[in-house]
């Protein structure tokens, strides 16, 4: 037997316990099958203890000794689960307590965003919320479930208005596919097996959905873009000349006779062998971890970009960024804070709040003083050296930034380069 | 349609690579924690994999309790012989005997708690600002919410409620003099994947995780190898069995499966079909419902 060739689909759902999250990710798991016994007798065995009348399929994904006393989730949750399709990951995100910090975090690796909305109530403020965090993040694609339709009596009309509510919505986003699914996340309909309540509804169920979604072009394959991690050099007898560049490549195709330059030098030469573990790579791309040796010798290491001659990225110490600001102390103009970018690290100065964005109804606050926790805004940052970037909606590896307090080390922003 | 696509195990493995240069990068004196157990092979593997031609750039440090296996022994022995990197062994047995950890008694004693103590003093030892594990998400409910760059303070404690968050693939490690940090390569691998990993790569494993007979103590329900650690309780009869082992920990405390399992493929079959968690058989996860976060916040892996 081969192993199961099969992709890798990240995904997040954000949303309370209220919208059936946690009955939707437990079904999931269950039907599946990626929940054990033993999993499941200690999930039984503490709803009982806690007199509950049914099975509380959030205890399996909140861990912590906090999050059960309190019966809330705090911190995102990887929940892990296969087909003989796909294999998934799960950023659970929770809805209340520092919503924008950890849906930003989950949505940040995200491929799809499940975004959940209860029948009986329709578009409410969360959604907005949830759909804007997809769509700033450049998820690329999206499922809207509609939840509990047992509780409307299955009904094409609730159904449907929800699907024009959220659409005329959606023109202010840029999320590029989005489905609508009709689901019970507590019956099961449409969730792996299609509904016999629902016969108006003629679309896929939702596993199916995320089984077959084409995830292969999230990557950008156009702009060849390897950021260096370090330089290999073996100091061994037998590999004396070994001068291997070690990264991930973050965009496009890279092939051993390709032309490129490296970045800040400006130098030009021709790869020679792209490898791993000393396996020669015909042709590497996003997300490949290769090591990557050139005909000439050059001096470049760690924070430095190779790329194609004739496709560069922008190069710059002023940027413009989209912030998610994470700290409980405001972010205010004229701070010094560290970034980290690709694999480069440098200094910087936070020279303009320009607006905050409410995320409710999307309108710009201008003329501000501060972005507080949880808030989204658009700033200037001038870096102490040039940064090799693109803009995020192209590639979300080169086009992002974290921000680190100097002091404390916390990571208290994450930006996107506009 | 584009054809650039590469599947689950190659994208967990690029995954994991970066992580691991990224710790090398970021840190001055990083190690990597060697249980002996599969996770820790299978990371040693990638270590490898990350830094090739080079040799691993770091050591590999074992808390020996005292109580492992003797096939671990033998096989991490080999292994550091074959890699040629430096093993530095961290011993729980000093620890007892230097009155730094103190024995617990009674027929469930187990050593496990008392890594913390070895852990931490060689750590401190060395200076290690970053101990690299072979931990993963899917294994127990505290660890679903690890980092894969985990902040540890000056005491070595984990703060869940305190962690910094993680975007993209930007690692933040950087920290004040005395912390230090616990990294996760293959936070986001399954049992499943991990062992489809070993067989696509042909990776080595100690014997114990194949199909043997055994004396074995059938205890609570869990099936432990007899040893000069196991202290027969009354009505206890030591029975020889067919076994092998999910996961491997300390001898009197890593429950055994009933398995005619000899090699990877039927391994693959068993757990696709299996019911219960690889760590269902650890004594150590069963002492309370929050063993397991109670132990990281002190300082456990």
């Amino acid at each position: 037997m081969e192993y199961k060739d099969i992709e890798l689909l990240r995904f997040t759902t954000a949303g309370s316990v209220d919208d059936g999250k946690s009955t939707l990710i437990g079904r999931l798991l269950y039907d599946s099958k990626s929940i054990f016994q033993d999993q499941l007798d200690a999930v039984e065995e503490s709803s009982k203890n806690k007199g509950f009348d049914y099975v509380d399929l959030s205890l399996l994904t909140d861990g912590l000794k906090s999050e059960r006393e309190q019966g809330i989730t705090i911190d995102v949750a990887y929940r892990y689960f296969a087909t003989p399709k796909r294999k998934f990951i799960v950023a659970d995100t929770p809805g209340h307590i520092q919503y924008t910090r950890n849906m930003v975090t989950g949505a940040s690796t995200a491929n799809l965003a499940i975004i959940l909305i209860d029948a009986r109530k329709g578009m409410l403020e969360q959604t907005h919320r949830h759909s804007f965090i997809a769509s700033l993040l450049r998820i690329p694609h999206a499922i809207v479930c509609v939840n509990k339709m047992d509780l409307v009596d299955y009904s094409e009309d609730v159904f449907n208005k929800i699907i024009a509510d959220f659409k005329s919505f959606a023109t202010k986003l840029n999320i590029s596919d989005i489905q609508f699914i009709p689901i019970s996340a507590l019956a099961g309909d449409n969730v792996v097996n299609t509904s016999e309540n629902m016969d108006w509804y003629k679309g896929s169920t939702l596993m199916y959905h995320l089984e077959t979604v084409h995830i292969s072009s999230d990557y950008n394959h156009i702009d060849c873009r390897f950021p260096i991690q370090s330089v290999i050099r073996p100091h061994t007898l037998e590999n004396q000349d070994f001068r291997g560049f070690a990264g991930r490549i973050d965009g496009g195709v890279f092939k051993p006779g390709d032309r490129v330059k490296t970045l800040p030098s400006g130098f030009t030469s021709t790869i020679k062998t792209i490898e791993l573990n000393g396996e020669q790579i015909e042709e590497a791309y996003a997300p490949m971890s290769v090591t990557m040796t050139l005909e000439d010798e050059i001096d470049t290491s760690r924070g430095d970009m190779i790329v194609r001659e004739n496709n560069v990225p922008e190069v710059g110490q002023d940027i413009e960024v989209l912030v998610t600001w994470m700290n409980s102390n405001p972010l205010l103009a004229r701070t010094k804070v560290v970034i980290k970018h690709t694999t480069n690290e440098c200094m910087a100065m936070v020279k303009e709040l320009k607006y905050k964005v409410d995320i409710n109804t999307l309108h710009r606050i201008e003329n501000i003083d501060k972005i507080e926790m949880n808030g989204i805004g658009r700033i200037s940052i001038r870096t102490s050296k040039p940064l090799f970037y693109d803009a995020y909606r192209r590639n979300r590896q080169t086009g992002s930034i974290i921000i680190i307090d100097e002091q404390t080390n916390e990571t208290i922003g994450a930006g996107m380069i506009i | 349609m584009s054809n650039y696509v590469i599947n689950h195990l190659r994208e967990l493995e690029s995954e994991a690579i970066f992580v691991i240069r990224e710790i090398a990068a970021q840190f001055e004196n990083p190690v990597l924690l060697f249980s002996g157990g599969k996770d820790s092979i299978l990371l040693t593997h990638l270590v490898k994999k990350a830094f090739y031609p080079a040799k691993i750039p770091f050591p590999l440090i074992h808390v020996d309790t005292g109580h492992n296996f003797p096939e671990t022994i033998a096989f991490r022995d080999a292994l550091v012989e074959e890699l040629g990197v430096q093993l530095i062994v961290g011993s729980v047995q000093e620890s007892i005997d230097k009155g730094r950890a103190k024995e617990e008694t009674g027929a469930d004693a187990s050593r496990n708690a008392l890594q913390i103590v070895s852990l931490l003093d060689t750590l401190e030892e060395y200076k290690v600002d970053a101990a690299m594990g072979g931990a993963r998400r899917d294994e127990e409910k505290a660890r679903a919410k690890e980092r894969f760059f985990s902040h540890r303070d000056e005491f070595g404690q984990w703060d869940p409620k305190n962690q910094r968050p993680e975007l993209w693939n930007l690692f933040n490690g950087r920290k004040n003099y005395g912390e230090h940090f616990r990294v996760f390569p293959i936070s986001n691998w399954t049992e499943m994947d991990v062992w489809e990993y070993i067989k696509l790569e042909n990776i080595d494993l100690p014997s114990l995780y194949f199909s043997h007979q055994r004396d074995c103590v059938v205890r609570d329900g869990v099936i432990l190898a007899n040893s000069e650690f196991i202290k027969l309780k009354p009505g206890e009869e030591v029975v020889n069995m067919t076994i092998r082992y999910r996961t491997c920990g300390d001898m009197p405390i890593t429950g055994a499966v009933e398995s005619e399992a000899d090699d990877l493929t039927k391994i693959i079959e068993e757990i696709a079909t299996t019911r219960t968690t690889e760590r269902g058989g650890r004594a150590d996860d069963k002492r309370a419902e929050t063993a397991m976060e109670d132990r990281k916040k002190q300082g456990y892996f």
